[in-house]
């Protein structure tokens, strides 16, 4: 039979990183306290499986490697070895290593052996004290191993056959060994004669029925070595008695027996030809050995490596379990549909209203359940944190504790994908600009020891994910006066708080007076907001000089499902996202301004909003609604600016899935994308943010 | 035809065992670890356990040894997934009740090889 191994690889990857990020935050928290022996151990047990894993699947190279990782958390783990600063550093080097190693497989690039090697040697050196060959010592055990069976299969084909007697003990039957599976086996290797030696059973009363009471006398013809018959009884080895002896043409020529009886024997053969053989052997079989691993093994894990395809996801089975008692419903509904329609009759229409509104209840039930597998929580992105902020702070000479809470949130797995990239920047920001070094936080009356907190939350229908610092906030003036030299803003601009803070998002803001490796160079920020706007949220920042910062970023729920105000314009219909709608209101004519060259505004309450007439934007030319007075007026909100959308009239509100414009047809400015309505028409979802730009142009 | 207990807290490693052994027509149940196999073993009878050995909650010696315990698995066999750098580890086996080991890296062929051996 062969099975195709490649199909199991996704899954071991899969694996093989979430124990390689077990590994790093076991790693880390042993640094923090005392030693943990069950952290150790779950270090170690993610080192092992790798290695299993990677030998089982045919990625050599890896395994080679986790073996040496895993013999030095062994002897940690038994307390042989003292843990130490340099072993952690050395044994987070390597889980990096082997991250880009199985990276590197995973897509079928080269592994970077000099890397490896340079690791490798780390850990040798860790390991032994020194530098020294390992592998080696491991192909030479390997080859006389070779030497010696190939020996004793030399040796037994001379043979006429064996002389086996074999006397089990009598617990054996408790181990799951049966004595009639092992003559089974022998008699596939040839002619098989059983005599069965009934001495040893006791009388009735004595008789423990759960016992082995019976030996046996074999006899077995045929060319078969040694190696073949020590096969079939290697795992009783230690739960019997048993004798071997060669048999030539039926007559007991010499013995190989095991155990108690004549071991000087076995030893004398052992000694008078093997060694000699194999020390003589030797070099030119380990170099052919190395040679054929090292053209062998790159080629081999090339082929067997796969693009990396789409990407799968985990569930918990209670979700899936939900999910089929979903469908097993929505069938019972589908049946007693059909059975209303087969022979359809006005006084059946109770029924009918009654099964229509189950489905509708079914499938909202459905959707929420099928949207419910693709959360994740957020702790999938939390995790590599700890580790980010231990490096950081060493680097930085700063002290930094990194405290996370809600990582139980669920968010969509798209959000946990995306918004990976933007909070390292924003937690680095935090590191390198926001807290301070040890001695200036003491001067400023504060802990040595700076605090980052990361945390995540629902908040309506959002999620909030924030980072909060107590390091020294952002300084107003320096931002205004940078934000002016820069000319971003003019000499007499008036600001608010938070317009001062949103400065640092323009392209080119960098406000650190020295540039640092760590935090980037002024290109960062931006490029956050994009991303975090390109998943439809937003972001906000609070901060108090001297105190600290929190940076907060809103995302909604999922992405692929929007709660939506349908809008008429003429004979068109489009979705407002219910989230950005502040209010809606009739328009009162006197309180329209018109300015020069600059469009229109309404003055609500003491603000003027730009009026954007829906019906002109998007050409429209059925709109009922021309003048002001005969629509309504959609106050909408976006990266903290509103303006008001003239439309003709609201229709109702309810739940669209998200399909993109981008994908089918082209990105359009004031669309975000379109859905299919309940009728088979097609509504265009609109971006507010982006028309509030167009609006304000 | 037989029915298996697989169990193995790798994922990857779980799934090729169990499609070997179903692919060549058993019945098989899988497990992650220790605790979820011994719960599974009382609710079922099994006629073969064949576990990994490092794993969470419970190791697979440890479940070998309460699984023996039990009356209905007293000759059952259990066979052990392990390193071959770990003679200790067949040894400790073997005194928990394990009737053999498959050494790995195995692939399906061996593993099939053995599972019909004991099974017969």
């Amino acid at each position: 039979m062969s099975i195709d191994m490649a199909q199991f690889h996704q899954v071991f990857f899969e694996e093989s990183f979430e124990g390689l990020d077990a590994m790093e935050s076991g790693l880390l928290n042993l640094d923090m306290g005392d030693v943990d022996k069950e952290e150790i151990n779950t270090i170690f047990r993610a080192a092992h499986s790798i290695k299993g894993g990677s030998g089982t699947f045919g990625f050599t190279s890896v395994s080679d490697f986790t073996h040496v990782m895993e013999t030095l958390l062994d002897e940690m783990r038994d307390g042989r070895r003292q843990i130490t600063q340099t072993a952690l550093d050395v044994l987070l080097g390597s889980v990096d290593c082997l991250r880009e190693m199985l990276t590197a497989i995973q897509e079928g690039d080269e592994v970077n052996e000099s890397k490896v090697a340079e690791h490798k040697q780390a850990l040798d050196k860790e390991l032994n004290g020194e530098s020294t060959e390992v592998p080696q010592i491991e192909n030479i055990a390997q080859s006389i191993d070779t030497i010696e069976s190939s020996k004793a299969a030399n040796e037994g084909s001379s043979q006429a056959g064996w002389h086996i007697v074999f006397s089990p003990h009598a617990h054996l039957l408790k181990t799951g060994n049966d004595p009639v599976r092992m003559f089974r086996e022998l008699k596939e290797l040839g002619e098989l004669t059983a005599i069965v030696d009934l001495q040893g059973v006791p009388g009735l009363y004595d008789l423990d029925p759960e016992d082995c009471h019976l030996s046996w006398d074999l006899k077995i013809e045929g060319d078969i070595s040694r190696e073949e018959i020590d096969d079939i009884f290697d795992w009783v080895e230690d739960d019997c008695d048993m004798a071997i002896q060669t048999l030539t043409n039926g007559v007991t020529t010499s013995q190989h027996p095991t155990n108690d009886v004549a071991p000087n024997q076995i030893n004398s053969a052992a000694n008078s030809e093997q060694p000699a053989e194999s020390n003589d052997v030797k070099p030119e079989k380990i170099s052919s050995v190395q040679a054929v691993n090292q053209s062998a093994k790159p080629k081999a894990e090339k082929k067997e490596a796969k693009p990396k395809g789409s990407s799968s996801i985990r569930v918990d089975t209670a979700k899936i379990d939900t999910l089929i008692n979903m469908v097993g419903e929505l069938v019972i509904t589908q049946s007693m549909l059909s059975l209303v329609g087969e022979d359809f009759s006005p006084h059946k229409l109770e029924q009918l209203k009654n099964g229509i509104t189950q489905l509708g209840r079914n499938t909202r039930e459905l959707q929420e359940s099928v949207m419910n597998i693709r959360m994740l929580p957020i702790s999938f992105v939390f995790s590599r944190f700890p580790r980010l902020v231990h490096d950081l702070s060493t680097k930085l000479n700063k002290k930094i504790e990194l405290k996370l809470s809600g990582e139980n949130t669920e968010v969509d797995k798209t959000v946990v994908e995306l918004i990976s990239d933007p909070l390292v920047h924003l937690v680095r920001n935090s590191l390198d600009h926001g807290i301070e070094m040890p001695e200036d936080r003491v001067a400023a009356g504060k802990p040595e020891t700076g605090t980052v907190n990361l945390n995540a939350y629902h908040r309506g229908g959002n999620i909030v994910i924030e980072v909060v610092d107590d390091g020294k906030g952002l300084n107003k003036e320096v931002l205004r006066a940078k934000a002016i030299e820069k000319g971003l803003i003019e000499e007499d601009a008036i600001l608010t708080d938070k317009q001062t803070y949103e400065l640092i998002f323009h392209a080119g803001f960098s406000t650190a007076e020295k540039l640092t490796d760590v935090s980037g160079r002024g290109v960062g920020m931006d490029v956050v907001r994009k991303n975090i706007q390109s998943l439809g949220g937003n972001i906000e920042i609070e901060s108090e000089l001297g105190k600290g910062s929190t940076i907060a970023i809103h995302l909604p729920l999922t992405l692929a499902i929007l709660d939506g105000q349908s809008v008429a314009v003429g004979d068109e219909t489009y979705i407002v996202p219910l989230v950005s709608i502040i209010e809606t209101l009739n328009i009162d004519e006197s309180m329209v301004n018109r300015v020069a060259g600059k469009g229109e505004t309404f003055r609500l309450r003491d603000e003027y909003l730009p009026i954007v007439r829906m019906h002109e934007i998007f050409s429209v030319e059925t709109a009922k609604a021309t003048r002001l007075t005969e629509g309504l007026l959609v106050v909408v909100e976006g990266q903290g600016m509103r303006c008001g959308l003239f439309v003709d009239d609201l229709l109702g509100q309810q739940q669209v899935v998200i399909k993109s414009l981008e994908a089918n047809y082209r990105r359009v400015e004031g669309i975000s994308g379109a859905t299919i309505l309940g009728d088979g028409s097609v509504a265009l979802i609109l971006d507010i943010p982006g028309l509030v730009r167009l609006s304000n142009l | 035809m037989a029915t298996i207990l697989a169990v193995d807290d790798s994922a990857s490693m779980r799934q090729m065992v169990t499609f070997t052994l179903k692919g060549a027509g058993f019945d098989v149940v899988d497990a992650v670890d220790g605790v979820d196999a011994l719960n599974k073993a009382k609710a079922n009878k099994f006629d073969l356990v064949v576990t990994d050995v490092n794993m969470p909650n419970k190791d697979g010696i440890t479940l070998i040894k309460d699984l023996r315990a039990l009356p209905d698995y007293k000759f059952i066999p259990m066979l052990m997934l392990t390193t071959e750098s770990g003679t200790d580890k067949k040894m400790q086996g073997k005194a928990a009740g394990a009737t053999g080991w498959i050494v790995k890296p195995f692939n399906p062929d061996q593993l099939l090889k053995t599972v019909k051996k004991v099974l017969g």
